[in-house]
């Protein structure tokens, strides 16, 4: 099983708040720009919803297939 | 019949609060009560790019998940009081909700100008989606606005309506904007930044009165200057939201008092058993820092506090093998902030407003910059404009048992 991740870029301010939450699915790249996995393992669901909780812009979805 | 755990407050703090008992297990039925007339939603959009577009519900609203469908949401309802002893909750329309437990989520409203002409039309403050939308409609090319406090909402609000085109001054008692959180030097280079965009600092003096027919004209400063003013704004602070519990036996001095668990304490020192509080209108110690407990008024802080309790109180609820002795886990949160100023973009972890020494650790101060704030030589937070992935790197030395 894996789950799609996606971030509303035309949202996401790159506060980066997700990265504590999910190390292994965001991280801020040289330039402060959040860069993120798109496909990962169902294991992962709890800490992608985690960082969806603290996204101040409420900028990161699950995508349900 | 089980009795539901009723949640008073229905923002983010009440959202969470559910959200967070159905994944630790908590299958039974949850009530949420709430004054507005809205879904929970987000604020802190508000004072920033929700005001300078489009302002709705639609734009802010926290996605619901499945597994809080079944939560009875009864909006635009308040609480009025709460009974204790009997565990019920009265709210505005009479019904009384019994509870097997409480959640308090009921936030904080800000604090309003007490003066002669109080009654004047074209006041606002900005707290609530109804504010934001009434000050939107005012905040036209040219309109002269005054903001009183200069705090981290004045400042977004300033900024956001100077994008607007208003011609906008910001009075304040303090020397600087956002002071007190910041220090002097970071405080200090905010406010120039503020004053390149044109915007009017009036520091070190207050509002004494406002002046007007039926609607504001002007203001009145402390110093005998009037400030012509077509929209007047004050983000003078916040109080709590607890006068509910008034005759509970809650210690409500400034927010409702809890234990480490979130759990309410009593003047007498007692601690409840079945009373929660979280987020704004929750006071508790911090092992981070300190055993003094205090409120903290960051965006995080619902969500973490409202984890602890769905942590605690579904054990308790399903009898679970980890109760009581989840009672016991450390519960030490890292407060976290941002704001938006025009092109700044601040950044802070820690409780800044502890320090006892601030110092620049990375950066220029007129470019992004990083600020520490120490106690006792401590680190106990940090804070930068820009530079956020440095920010980052220092939060985990943010903040030492105590
Ligand atoms: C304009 C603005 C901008 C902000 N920007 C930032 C930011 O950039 N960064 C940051 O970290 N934080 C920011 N914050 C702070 C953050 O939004 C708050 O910390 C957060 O909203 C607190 O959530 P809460 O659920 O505890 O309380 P609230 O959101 O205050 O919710 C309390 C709810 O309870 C309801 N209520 C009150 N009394 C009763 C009653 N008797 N019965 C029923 N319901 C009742 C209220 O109507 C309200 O809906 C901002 C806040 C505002 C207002
Ligand atoms: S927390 Fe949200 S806004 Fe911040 S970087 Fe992650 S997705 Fe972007």
């Amino acid at each position: 099983m894996t789950i799609k991740i996606d971030v509303d870029m035309s949202k996401c301010q790159h506060y980066g708040q997700c990265v504590f939450e999910a190390p292994n699915i965001f991280r801020l790249n040289n330039d402060d720009k959040l860069e993120y996995v798109a496909e990962a393992d169902d294991s992962e669901r709890a800490n992608v919803e985690a960082a969806i909780d603290v996204c101040p812009m409420q900028a990161i979805f699950i995508v349900e297939k | 019949m089980t009795k539901p755990v009723v949640i008073v407050g229905a923002s983010m703090g009440g959202l969470r609060a559910a959200e967070a008992l159905r994944r630790f297990g908590y299958a039974g039925p949850i009530t949420a009560i709430g004054e507005e007339p809205y879904a929970p939603y987000n604020r802190p959009p508000l004072s920033k790019e929700v005001l300078a577009k489009e302002v709705s519900h639609e734009a802010v609203a926290f996605a619901q998940r499945p597994a809080t469908e079944d939560v009875n949401w009864i909006l635009g309802t308040r609480a009025v009081s709460a009974d204790l002893e009997h565990h019920t909750v009265t709210d505005s329309t009479g019904q009384v909700h019994p509870y097997s437990a409480l959640i308090i989520a009921t936030g904080l409203r800000p604090k309003r100008l007490q003066v002669n002409n109080s009654e004047l039309a074209g006041r606002h403050a900005v707290r609530t989606l109804d504010d934001a939308i009434a000050l939107r409609a005012e905040l036209v090319p040219g309109a002269r606005v005054v903001i009183l406090g200069a705090g981290f909402i004045g400042c977004e609000v300033a900024a956001t309506a100077r994008k607007l085109g208003c011609d906008v001054t910001v009075v304040a008692p303090g020397i600087h904007p956002i002071v007190r959180p910041l220090g002097v030097e970071l405080a200090r280079e905010i406010q120039r930044r503020h004053e390149a965009e044109g915007v009017r600092f009036k520091m070190k003096t207050s509002v004494s009165d406002l002046i007007g027919e039926t609607k504001i004209s002007a203001v009145l400063l402390d110093t005998g200057e009037e400030l012509a003013c077509d929209v007047f704004i004050e983000a003078i602070g916040s109080d709590t939201n607890t006068e509910w519990l008034d005759g509970t036996g809650l210690d409500l001095s400034d927010g409702v008092l809890t234990d480490n668990a979130m759990r309410a304490v009593k003047t007498n020192g007692n601690v409840t058993e079945d009373v929660f509080a979280i987020g704004d209108v929750a006071r508790f110690a911090n092992p981070l820092f300190d055993g003094v407990a205090r409120r903290v008024e960051h965006w995080n802080i619902p969500t973490d506090t409202a984890k602890r309790v769905g942590q605690v109180l579904a054990a308790k609820l399903n009898e679970a093998e980890n109760w009581p002795a989840v009672l016991d886990e450390t519960f030490a949160p890292m407060p976290s902030f941002w704001s938006d100023q025009f092109e700044m973009h601040i950044l802070a972890f820690g409780l800044l407003a502890l320090a006892d020494e601030v110092k620049l650790i990375h950066g220029e101060i007129e470019g992004d910059c990083v600020f520490g704030y120490y106690r006792d030589s401590k680190m106990i937070g940090v804070c930068g404009i820009g530079l956020r992935s440095t920010v980052q790197g220092y939060r985990a030395q943010v903040g030492t048992q105590s």
